[in-house]
């Protein structure tokens, strides 16, 4: 547990120290906040919700984790640094769920960032709670899914541009899912709907927390850690 | 201390360390040596415990380095070959992240940073990012990280590559001063660093151990004679032939301007050989006995095995 705190600390410090976390945070906030705004504006101000955040915001968080976790191995690969995380007395799952810790306080914060729209809603108008509240449970684990995906993209290769592709890659597979599954017949159709990473957050947006969904969320997320684990252990029998 | 027995490595068909076994006991320095891509690198790699082989064991102290990997781990210090550097970080914050992962305590932490920075001359850079220092003191920071959780165990590769001179001689002095109370292994393609910093050597060449001795000891079992080099003033075919003639010659051979001879260490025939090149009306201009120097040793037991 220690060796965990002490890995996500690092990359938090890292995070917070060079330019690109906030220049992807700065892209994030402007992009979803236009959206946030020319919802507003386009409902005449009469719908107080932040549809139009989540509208662009479910699409921006994916790229963002893709942005955040690309470094996370593919970085420490290149620097050789990944031979001194797998020399040191610590398990590699240690350092995976370390490095997870690490991305996911940092998109923490960038939701944080976003807690103006709510409260511009609620100054000025009167906007209904529970929605907001689930949707950014439901952002929140969208985003801890497509974290973990990053980080077993980032885990195969020493290559950050290649790993942001994989992992953008993976994401459109999982998303488009959903559209096959439209098409699909029967329970083959209902398989592929459940797989797509595109058809739980609706739920979350219109204010239900679905157990379904939240397992859906929290099982991508452990596989693909595991994956990430698994690739790192591989990694010593090449 | 570490004990490696029948070590194989495959990368994908490609056999990087084949079949080798060693010991390094407590407190010895070892010299690794061998050209590059000889399998040094791969070998330390699965001392260390970043890679697994592909058959046999490596022990460090008792632990077996495959099931056992994070008990041996916190007994060895390791500087890889590449410098393993954040370079965004500053020396001391790097410092402190390594000897955190080692285990150490927040207060021990800090005793210890002081300590190796001190080892390791690294005082007024302390606070400079990384990605600033120049290639000596990066290597200086990747020998301190290695030395911040004071190990029994010390697996250094290439330290002095890349260093310019000064440095080198710095760096050597310190890794035997560290020498004094750890078992340490160091793979170097230098020759003289081995002779200068190791008390033992093994030599490795396409993934197999081709030797292993005390360096003393390695000359002579190699030299197992006399050798002697003549520059002598006649036709060298004529010259070649009667020196071989000479009762107990074992070779000669001729490496112009010098008639190379080689003899028994139990005979001394440099007289015989005098008055035998006089009385042929010779004129002798130079003779000299021909130290074979660790160049020579590897290269006769690198060449040795090209050629089996």
């Amino acid at each position: 547990m220690k060796n965990i705190g002490i890995i996500s600390c690092k990359e938090l410090k890292s995070y917070l120290t060079s330019p690109m976390a906030y220049i992807v945070t700065a892209i994030f906030l402007a992009l979803s906040g236009t959206s946030f705004a020319t919802y507003l504006a386009g409902t005449n101000y009469a719908d107080t919700s932040i549809r139009g955040f989540l509208e662009a915001g479910q699409i921006l968080i994916l790229l963002f984790a893709a942005v955040l976790t690309m470094r996370l191995i593919a970085e420490e690969k290149k620097l050789g640094t990944w031979e001194l995380l797998l020399t040191v007395p610590v398990r590699d799952t240690e350092i995976i769920l370390g490095k997870f810790i690490g991305s996911l306080a940092m998109l923490t914060g960038m939701l944080l960032l976003t807690f103006y729209y709510p409260i511009l809603l609620m100054v000025f108008g009167d906007p209904d709670l529970g929605p907001i509240i689930t949707s950014y449970l439901g952002l929140f684990l969208l985003g801890s899914a497509a974290l973990a995906i990053g980080i077993f993209a980032s885990s195969l290769t020493s290559n950050q541009i290649v790993s942001a592709v994989v992992a953008g890659g993976i994401f459109f597979t999982l998303w488009f899912l959903g559209i096959a599954g439209n098409f699909a017949p029967g329970a083959l159709g209902e398989l592929l709907s459940y797989l797509s990473l595109s058809r739980h957050f609706p739920d979350f947006v219109r204010g239900v927390v679905d157990t379904k969904a939240v397992v859906y969320y929290l099982s991508v997320t452990a596989i693909f850690l595991y994956l990430a684990i698994r690739s790192t252990e591989t990694d010593r029998w090449r | 201390m570490i004990r490696i027995q029948n070590l194989t490595k495959y990368y994908g068909k490609h056999l990087a360390v084949d079949d080798i076994s060693f010991n390094v006991e407590k407190g010895e320095i070892v010299g690794f040596l061998g050209p590059n891509a000889a399998g040094k690198t791969t070998t330390m790699r699965i001392i260390a415990g970043y890679l697994m082989p592909t058959r046999g064991d490596v022990w460090v102290a008792d632990y077996n380095m495959a099931s056992h990997s994070l008990d041996g781990r916190r007994l060895i210090g390791y500087m890889p070959e590449i410098v393993p550097l954040y370079t965004n970080m500053t020396t001391r914050a790097y410092l402190y992240f390594v000897a955190r992962l080692r285990g150490l305590h927040k207060k021990r932490t800090k005793i210890r940073i002081d300590e190796v920075v001190e080892t390791c001359h690294l005082e007024d850079y302390i606070d400079v990012i990384i990605g600033k220092l120049s290639k000596g003191f990066r290597q200086r920071v990747g020998l301190a990280q290695a030395i911040i959780h004071d190990p029994e165990v010390l697996i250094l590769d290439e330290p002095t590559i890349g260093i310019d001179p000064i440095q080198v001689a710095q760096t050597r002095g310190l890794i035997k001063e560290m020498g004094k109370q750890r078992t340490i292994l160091l793979s170097t393609h230098i020759l003289p660093e081995v002779s200068m910093i190791c008390e033992r050597v093994i030599i490795i060449h396409e993934g197999r151990i081709v030797a292993q001795d005390r360096i003393e000891n390695l000359s002579t079992l190699l030299k197992g004679g006399n050798r002697i080099r003549l520059k002598v003033q006649g036709p060298v075919e004529k010259v070649t032939d009667r020196l071989r003639q000479l009762h107990g010659i074992r070779a000669v051979s001729y490496e112009k301007p010098y008639h190379i001879v080689e003899y028994p260490s139990d005979q001394e025939l440099r007289g015989e050989i005098t008055e035998d090149l006089v009385r042929n009306g010779w004129t002798l201009l130079a003779m000299e006995s021909v130290e074979m120097s660790l160049e020579d040793i590897f290269l006769s037991l690198t060449t040795a095995e090209v050629k089996g």
